[in-house]
């Protein structure tokens, strides 16, 4: 059995500028930070990012990393609205955005992960959704009602990073909190999936750590696993941990004033490795 | 000891957002923020026994949980994660309580960007989140705490549908649209003047007409003696005190 454990640098080696990378988690909940800290720092360039956006959309924008974002919010959850992504927005710094229902765009995963063109839904219907993206079509129903519905377009990916809770190192994953929210439909919509996890354990323990009902990323949609233990700080990702909320604090601070982002990405988004920000978090006195 | 001290702008609210889920029976009571989440545990305590309510994270739970209060300490009777929640939105057993930076006269509501270039907007807020497949599919109420600034001609741009733009699509497609009420700090409006309008269902105590209408910038439908917002009872008063928001956070959502 092949064994799928890389590092994070390694599944930036993957990836290639232009490309569609989607981004799992919601919000600031378990986000694949570990891994969107390698794409900061990489030369990576002209992504489009789909995502039920947080940070990780917030750090990609603000640092010019990005052609392209689909979403349907970008979030801190506790900071409703995302200051560097607001910046970028505000500023017309972003080229091309696709704002979406939320409940659509998780249409567009699944009709990825099915291999279908689209899913129909009536959400969008007489809203801005629509009249402002204009590549959205409907479709009409085939049946006797006639229905006129929203096409939601399959969000094909080259890639895919996600966080889980634990991951074995043939790429079986495990969530430990409360919700997976689409993690399992965005490895299966990915033409690549990579996927961090707090610790990678042997694959006979998954069953002593939750039920099996937290076993929803099967291994059949896993290119690489990177065990990255606090790999989404400052995000949440209970059970493991919570939100670190003073940090989250400073991030949003940055977003203000350019020295202080500049300062701040070096500081700790740019640091050489994962193993380098877990360092530093130690000395903080916050892992 | 119960507060017996007079009734709060915000416990008014509170009763005149509970209201709108008389009737609904057993569905989803989905409240965003703090007025509307006590606003659906109040009914729920009081005149609505059959709503589900969440945690706000991923659980349905039973009982009267606090504002913030610990949900380990609440009964869990459902699961709620996002995407069940997204199929409840779908199935239409769902009644949520959104808020609106700005809302036209026909309910139109705009949370997602304000500016006329949504390419560049002046002020980029939530994005569509929830709204479009919300209001297109089951009953939805708005809470604003400050009308006069909300309350416009037309909206930058509209993530939730209002009585009008529904009106010229198929009536297919609006079968199941439903702005149930719009509480804000001046009264309660609803829609059931039959033009699709939004009329003046009540107004807080203190409030005249004169000053609702200075508080908006389009013409508010009258029909009628308009009455005053229901106080809140002697029970509802000590839930609302006592048992949902010991803390008054309830008295933060006015600036």
């Amino acid at each position: 059995m092949a064994d799928k454990r890389m590092t994070e640098d390694e599944v930036v080696a993957e990836l290639e500028s232009g490309m569609t990378i989607g981004i799992g988690g919601w919000g600031s909940r378990r986000k694949p930070m570990s891994l969107v800290r390698a794409i900061l720092r990489s030369d990576l360039t002209g992504l489009h990012i789909v995502s039920y956006g947080g940070p990780d959309v917030g750090i990609l924008t603000a640092a010019g990393k990005c052609r392209k974002v689909t979403y349907g919010f970008v979030s801190l959850d506790s900071i409703p609205l995302e200051p560097h992504f607001r910046s970028v927005r505000q500023g017309g710094l972003l080229p091309d955005f696709m704002e979406l229902d939320e409940g659509a765009f998780y249409l567009g995963l699944m009709a990825a992960a099915h291999r279908v063109p689209f899913y129909p839904t009536r959400a969008g219907l007489g809203s801005a959704m629509l009249s402002e993206n204009p590549e959205l079509r409907t479709v009409t129903s085939p049946y006797g009602d006639g229905e006129e519905l929203v096409a939601i377009p399959a969000f094909d990916m080259d890639a895919v990073l996600l966080h889980m809770n634990r991951a074995d190192a043939k790429g079986n994953g495990q969530f430990l909190g409360p919700d997976i929210y689409f993690d399992d439909l965005f490895a299966m919509a990915g033409a690549k999936t990579y996927m961090s996890a707090e610790k990678i354990i042997p694959t006979e323990d998954f069953l002593r750590e939750g039920p099996v009902h937290t076993l929803k990323i099967p291994r059949t949609h896993v290119d690489g696993v990177v065990e990255a233990p606090m790999g989404a700080h400052f995000t949440e990702c209970p059970p493991d941990y919570e939100r670190d909320e003073a940090f989250q604090l400073e991030y949003a601070a940055t977003a203000k004033d350019p020295e202080a982002w500049a300062q701040f990405r070096a500081d700790w988004l740019e640091l050489e490795s994962h193993d380098a920000y877990r360092a530093k978090l130690v000395e903080r006195g916050q892992a | 000891m119960t507060d017996t001290t007079e009734a709060t702008l915000a416990e008014i609210c509170i009763v005149a957002l509970a209201e709108a889920f008389r009737g609904d029976g057993e569905v989803l009571c989905n409240p965003m923020g703090a007025v509307p989440v006590i606003a659906g545990r109040l009914a729920r305590a009081t005149f609505e026994p059959d709503l589900m309510l969440t945690d706000t994270i991923a659980y349905a739970i039973e009982g009267n949980l606090p504002l913030g209060g610990d949900p380990s300490d609440a009964v869990v009777e459902s699961y709620m994660p996002f995407r069940t929640i997204f199929d409840q939105v779908w199935s239409g057993k769902r009644h949520v309580v959104m808020g609106a930076p700005q809302i036209d006269r026909y309910g139109n509501q705009n949370f997602a960007a304000i500016g006329d270039d949504y390419r560049k907007p002046k002020a980029q807020l939530l994005g569509m989140r929830g709204a479009p497949g919300n209001l297109i599919n089951h009953a939805t109420t708005y809470w604003i705490p400050t009308q006069a600034r909300s309350f416009v001609e037309s909206v930058d741009v509209v993530s939730g549908p209002g009585n009008d733009t529904v009106a010229s699509l198929p009536e297919a497609t609006g079968r199941f649209h439903e702005i149930r009420r719009v509480v804000t700090d001046l009264g309660a409006y609803d829609f059931e003047a039959g033009d699709g309008t939004m009329r003046v269902r009540s107004l807080h105590p203190g409030v005249t007409l004169e000053q609702a209408q200075e508080a908006s910038a389009f013409e508010l439908t009258v029909s009628g003696e308009v009455p005053e917002s229901r106080l809140p009872t002697d029970e509802e008063r000590h839930l609302i005190r006592e048992v949902f928001d010991p803390n008054g956070v309830r008295n933060g959502e006015f600036h």
